[in-house]
């Protein structure tokens, strides 16, 4: 156990690194983007100019904007929006962040069921006609961007909706749980389409293993064989993509937020960035970078628990 | 491809022109119940960033704000100017003397008092409050002085005689004042709230005291705002729409027509090109709006750059074909081309100021544009360098740059580099002088053609090519102080034409926008200037 809690603190002191190099290179590239968060097409008198300035620090040189910067990160601050002078970045992050996430969760359940499922089915079903359907659903999901589908649905549902006269599927919004359906569902597709490629080849590979002869000589049942000797061997590499897709489907979804009209964090981190809106770019940044971080440690950690032949520990001893 | 488009084009303006379209084909308005309140449902493009008058500066909070507050007056249907908290006014050129309504409350119930008047725009102009919107001030005596910080904020040109009566004094005459005092910068607030709140005044629903015929109930962060009618408003018996709620946040235009077209929305203030062949299939009830702005090429005048060259800049203009540009460009049947920096719908002395002053179509001359080509080369020395155009990152942004590119490299064999950036990166640049030729678009501040003949003022902000022409400083000068209509027009058309004789700017289009609207819904104002659309006045019949 000791080892594994030198191993956790190892790849957590990594992760902080990680992140600390992220927010730097963010902060350097942003100074060196011509223009600056106060700009407006309206004219603006020196004096104010200045004024705002001073407020933001933005007439300090850059190495003590910095300064400042890694003061405020240090306490868990990321300091106050340009265009929102009176919203914090964490209230934006605190505000909006939960949205994204109980979608992307969703949709990442989403994913994971059907990518396992259509996998393992079309694998097992090799050459025939339903691996070749889940061949072709896979390559649709996977090279159709998620805003085309997002806007093609959308359109067919306000058609449905407008034919039958209900509303059970709404077409935008935010709300209740059937506000969900729809985005989550849009979100998932290209994910569950990667993760059904994943499972159907790694699953493959083990149909075929010596063990999988074995049991299947013993007499077991062909559930079981699937269950406990085929699935859960083969469930590793998506496993393995799950940690960071979780992190890129919770945050990543700023088109699907937008036709959608959901008020997730995605947006502001759009908005953000062109309209130059430096503390929030750099607090939000920091806030994924971190978020991945922590995923990919979750999924190493969970490695351990699923195969007990990796050890976590490593050869330390 | 191209002939289809054409043909769709074609039909829907054949549509708009015969008085729109039918009205009957809406099964989503038919099925959509006729609740009891009448809640007016709609998109809004963004998030107010909060709602503090004396610091709102989009569209969207001005929108909002020109619902829940009022001025001294309002501008209505038509862009005249009618009472609002004031009842009534007298003025001399520099001196205005508004009678305030004894009716006019705040939402709380107390009344509207000329102080609050002087209270906010003194908070305006005080540098303190770091408002962008401060110039729409300058108008009023010392506003300059104070905003640079040479006079104290109590100086400023406005004193409460009484409770009920507001005095203004003006630095120079200005022939739009009355105009200015409609705008969400002119609204009265109340000191107590803003002393009680502080900087966190307008950030939520709670935070806030308004006087219009709107209250703001509720504010969900990024997800949806709900105006309800405000019994207290002097004029609540004209309002007729119980509330006002925007389903949604987004700036998607295909979401918004969704939205629409599954009932969840009363109209679309703007529909995407995209969308229009959908529309009209749909038989959805569409008008055309001008919505103010204009859209223009700027020259770059800087030392060193070939643009200050005057034959390449008339090469250029002559060369544009502006009808095929709305067709390829812009997209928007009906939308009509520039004559002059000042849109078609700008009041004049009497009338429209263009009617007044008229300009010639522009029109596409390549040969007169290869004559001034072949003098530019003389004067250049044999050869055009690749010019450099500096535009934003918007599909409409791009498509321009690359129609002007085919355009000018086949007509005369001029190449252009695009260089297209994000709109703060666009901004700096354009500040900068790092361009040719930038494509920008300029919207009014205020009713009158000065907000556009503006712009050619050798110091105005937005004159990115640093234009400089003493004759046209001249007329600029001569139209602030000339208090006589009709001869104050006559400057700014003469400003305007010097400028544009020098091939100064290239005015491309007017903008236009198509909207829609379930067919029982009446009374929407659109204004060139905030707040648009105006739901004051809307109502829902069957």
């Amino acid at each position: 156990m000791n080892g594994f809690f030198r191993y956790f603190l190892k790849r957590l002191a990594l992760g902080i690194l990680t992140v600390f190099v992220l927010a730097t290179a963010t902060f350097t590239a942003l100074h060196l983007i011509p223009g600056d968060p106060l700009l407006s097409e309206k004219e603006q008198t020196p004096e104010l100019r200045a004024s705002l300035m001073k407020q933001y620090h933005l007439d300090q040189p850059p190495l003590v904007q910095y300064g400042y910067f890694l003061k405020d990160l240090s306490r868990g601050e990321f300091g106050i929006s340009f265009t929102q002078p009176n919203r914090k970045v964490n209230d934006i992050i605190r505000d909006h962040f939960p949205v994204s996430a109980t979608l992307g969760l969703l949709a990442i359940s989403l994913a994971a069921t059907g990518g396992i499922l259509l996998g393992s089915f079309s694998a097992l079903r090799r050459g025939q006609a339903l691996d070749r359907a889940t061949l072709f659903w896979v390559i649709l999901g996977v090279s159709v961007p998620n805003f085309v589908i997002a806007a093609c649905l959308q359109l067919a549902i306000s058609e449905l909706n407008q034919k039958t006269g209900t509303e059970w599927l709404p077409v935008g919004g935010w709300g209740s749980f059937h506000h969900r359906i729809l985005p989550a569902i849009v979100l998932a597709l290209g994910t569950q389409a990667f993760l059904t490629r994943l499972m159907r080849s790694s699953l493959l590979e083990v149909v075929h293993q010596d063990y999988v002869r074995t049991a299947r000589a013993k007499g077991l049942s062909p559930l079981r064989i699937f269950f406990v000797h085929q699935l859960k061997n083969a469930v590793l590499p998506v496993l393995t993509y799950l940690g960071p897709s979780i992190a890129s489907v919770t945050t990543g979804g700023f088109v699907v937020e937008s036709v959608f009209a959901i008020p997730g964090l995605g947006r502001y981190f759009v908005q953000a960035i062109q309209q130059l809106d430096y503390t929030v770019i750099l607090g939000l940044t920091v806030f994924y970078g971190s978020f991945l971080v922590l995923m990919v440690l979750a999924v190493d950690l969970l490695y351990g628990l699923v195969d007990p032949r990796i050890s976590l520990e490593g050869r330390t001893r | 491809m191209m002939n289809l488009r054409g043909t769709g084009s074609t039909f829907l303006l054949v549509g708009m022109t015969l008085g729109f379209l039918s009205e009957g084909f809406l099964s989503a308005a038919e099925k959509a119940p006729s609740t009891q309140p009448a809640i007016l449902r709609m998109v809004v493009a963004s998030e107010p960033p909060q709602l503090n008058s004396l610091l709102a500066t989009d569209q969207t909070s001005n929108f909002v704000l020109g619902h829940i507050g009022e001025g001294l007056t309002r501008i209505g249907a038509r862009g005249q100017i009618e009472p609002g908290v004031a009842e009534s006014w007298k003025n001399t050129p520099l001196r205005f003397t508004f009678r305030l309504r004894e009716n006019a409350r705040w939402n709380d119930g107390k009344r509207v008092t000329a102080p609050d008047f002087v209270h906010a725009w003194r908070a305006v102009v005080d540098p303190a409050t770091q408002s962008t919107t401060a110039f729409l001030m300058a108008p009023l005596k010392n506003a300059e002085a104070i905003s640079k910080k040479l006079l104290a904020p109590n100086t400023l040109g406005v004193r409460a005689l009484d409770d009920r009566t507001l005095e203004v004094e003006l630095e120079r005459p200005c022939a739009y004042f009355l105009g200015l005092t409609a705008a969400s910068t002119y609204f009265p607030i109340r000191e107590d709230a803003l002393k009680k709140w502080g900087t966190r005044y307008g950030s939520d629903a709670e935070l806030l005291i308004t006087n219009g015929p709107f209250t703001l109930t509720t504010w969900v962060h990024g997800a949806s705002l709900a105006l309800k009618k405000n019994p207290q408003y002097w004029n609540a018996s004209q309002v007729r729409l119980d509330g006002i709620e925007t389903a949604a946040i987004t700036t998607d235009l295909g979401a918004k027509f969704n939205f629409f077209k599954a009932g969840k929305t009363d109209l679309i203030e703007q529909l995407g090109r995209e969308n229009l062949p959908l529309a009209l299939r749909e038989g959805f009830r569409m008008r055309a709006f001008n919505d103010g702005g204009i859209y223009f090429l700027q020259f770059n005048f800087r030392e060193g750059r070939v643009t200050r060259n005057f034959h390449l800049r008339k090469a250029i203009a002559l060369a544009l074909d502006l009808e095929a540009y709305v067709q390829r460009v812009n997209g928007i049947p009906g939308t009509p081309v520039a004559h002059g920096l000042v849109p078609s719908w700008v009041p004049g002395a009497s009338g429209r100021f263009r009617e007044e002053f008229p300009r010639p179509a522009p029109r596409q001359d390549l040969s007169e544009a290869k004559r001034h080509l072949e003098l530019a080369r003389a004067e250049l020395g044999g050869t055009i360098p690749t010019l450099h155009w500096l535009t934003t990152d918007s599909a409409l942004a791009v498509r321009e740059a690359e129609h002007v590119q085919t355009v000018l490299d086949r007509a005369l064999g001029l190449k252009i580099r695009i260089d297209s950036q994000i709109f703060k990166q666009r901004l700096a640049k354009s500040k900068a002088g790092q361009f040719d030729l930038v494509s920008a678009t300029w919207g009014p501040d205020y009713l009158d053609p000065l907000t556009f003949v503006e712009l050619l003022k050798s110091d105005h902000g937005a004159n990115r090519g640093k234009y400089s022409s003493p004759a046209v400083d001249e007329a600029l000068r001569e139209a602030q102080s000339e208090t006589q209509a009709p001869r104050r027009m006559a400057a700014l058309a003469r400003a305007e034409k010097l400028g544009l004789d020098d091939v100064a700017y290239i005015p491309t289009i007017e903008k236009n926008i198509i909207w829609v609207t379930r067919p029982e819904l009446k009374g929407v104002i659109r204004h060139q200037l905030s707040p648009d659309p105006d739901f004051s006045r809307a109502r829902f019949e069957p």
